[in-house]
């Protein structure tokens, strides 16, 4: 065997993991993919959040609460350990209203939400509110209030993934670079895969290939159901601060880009359009009309990785005891619980129980009934 | 310094522009850029790094080159042609946007 650990995918969601892995003594292989693979983690927003996620699946709601508490702690230790600076902030996150309907059914989620048993810290602020909260701008007359949820923040996704990186080999792991593999080998006491100069063998197989994942998987018989979405976003000019909270589809980086974003199409290309540009832009100043001043300097897009029924999938396989798989939508987000707690359970070497929610078995409905 | 090649001995400039308040010789058909590469002390600060920046790509692409041009600020000036009596600022911080 070459090492205790291969993940497969140097994405966020791999990356986080093996650096986990890491820091639980277990030596690891990251095998990254192709240059031009889909690479969600180097297109998403950076928002770490809390408020409506997982407002149909109680667990995916009080995972997301959980790590998004480890995560200052967990980007302590990341930047320490990488020496690294990743740009983050915990002010509390917005989802702006631009109509009564909007505010009604919106506060209808949040109330969903905590009819789980979830904390209530999430509430809805009017207008006169949220003047107060953004003294640097003129909120255009749509704006009727916002949802405002105490625990969301956001991040640097592209210094995230560096660091983790970073942390992973300052740790004694080996990254593989440009190394996509095409199938998993099981063998004797392990598995084997293709690298770029022979193979390498584990008694351990982690896949987190993004939407790469299925075709990796269910040779060996672990089924993970996922869709694709894109997602388009605009970046602005760096501008003077403006926009002290981050909100759904807008937020200012540290360095003082606009992000606006992003729209949600069953289209499986990352082309970008016009349509979408000025569909987000026209949202945008909507809000903050001043922003139309602001130039954008690039427009791109990326597939989300869905699973069916867009909660997280931690699965193991009972064919195959040590290959285990992982994919989300929320990587980011879930970044600090799955190097915290998703890579000390794979450490050990099986998902506890109090992760069923979140297995593959629950899209097998005659195995449920 | 650079120094502009048209830039001869007894030959007159096309015109003149002010960085930073500074009267500079300029000729037809230059951009901004190429006028900041030859004026003293015109750089600008990264926003980011707080380093000293002058223009480098000239083609639109790196954003070094961003200044003031008649009161617009984060103005490409590898974009910009020079016009006579243009007044051209250094920029120091991020584009303000107006509240």
């Amino acid at each position: 065997m070459d090492c205790d650990v291969i993940v497969i995918g140097a994405g966020v969601v791999g990356a986080a993991l093996a650096y986990g892995l890491a820091r639980k003594g277990r030596s690891v292989v990251v095998l990254d993919g192709a240059d031009r693979d889909l690479r969600a983690a180097r297109a998403n927003f950076g928002l770490i959040w809390v408020q409506g996620k997982g407002s149909d699946a109680p667990a995916y709601s009080a995972l997301t609460r959980q790590s998004s508490d480890l995560w200052p702690g967990f980007l302590n230790e990341l930047s320490n350990i990488s020496t690294s600076r990743v740009d983050y902030a915990r002010p509390g996150g917005l989802v702006y209203c631009l109509s009564e309907m909007e505010y009604a059914n919106r506060h209808a989620v949040n109330e969903r939400t905590h009819n789980q048993g979830a904390q209530a810290d999430t509430e809805m602020v009017s207008r006169v509110q949220l003047e107060r909260m953004l003294p640097a701008v003129t909120l255009g007359p749509d704006v009727v209030g916002a949802s405002y949820c105490r625990l969301d923040g956001h991040v640097n996704p592209l210094q995230l993934l560096a660091a983790l990186h970073r942390a992973i080999a300052a740790l004694g792991g080996k990254i593989l670079f440009r190394n996509p593999i095409d199938r998993i080998m099981p063998v004797s006491g392990g598995f084997r895969v293709s690298v770029s100069d022979g193979t390498l063998q584990a008694p351990r197989v982690v896949v987190a290939a993004g939407l790469a994942t299925p075709g990796l998987t269910e040779p060996l018989g672990l089924a993970m159901p996922l869709k694709s979405e894109r997602g388009q976003i605009l970046v602005t000019e760096r501008v003077a601060p403006i926009l002290p909270f981050p909100a759904s589809g807008l937020r200012q980086s540290a360095d003082g880009t606009v992000m606006i974003g992003a729209t949600n199409e069953k289209i499986a290309d990352t082309a970008v359009t016009a349509a979408s540009a000025t569909k987000l832009a026209q949202r945008a100043t909507r809000i903050i009309p001043a922003l139309g001043s602001a130039r954008l300097v690039r427009q791109w897009a990326g597939l989300r990785v869905l699973p069916l029924d867009k909660t997280p999938i931690y699965a193991e396989s009972s064919d195959h005891p040590g290959l285990f798989a992982v994919a989300c939508h929320s990587g980011v987000t879930l970044a600090a619980a799955h190097t915290d707690v998703i890579a000390p359970a794979i450490a050990n070497g099986r998902l506890p129980d109090d992760l069923a929610p979140f297995s593959n078995g629950r899209f097998n409905v005659q195995k449920c009934a | 310094m650079f120094k502009s090649v048209h830039d001869k001995p007894g030959k007159a400039s096309d015109m003149t522009v002010f960085v930073n308040g500074a009267e500079t010789a300029a000729w037809n058909g230059e951009t901004v850029a190429s006028v900041l590469l030859r004026a003293p002390g015109a750089e600008r600060r990264s926003t980011v790094s707080g380093e000293p920046r002058l223009p480098y790509c000239q083609m639109g692409v790196c954003f070094e080159c961003l200044v003031i041009v008649d009161g617009v600020a984060s103005t490409q000036g590898c974009l910009v042609p020079v016009a006579p009596g243009m007044r051209i600022e250094s920029q120091h911080g991020p584009r303000e946007i107006s509240k």
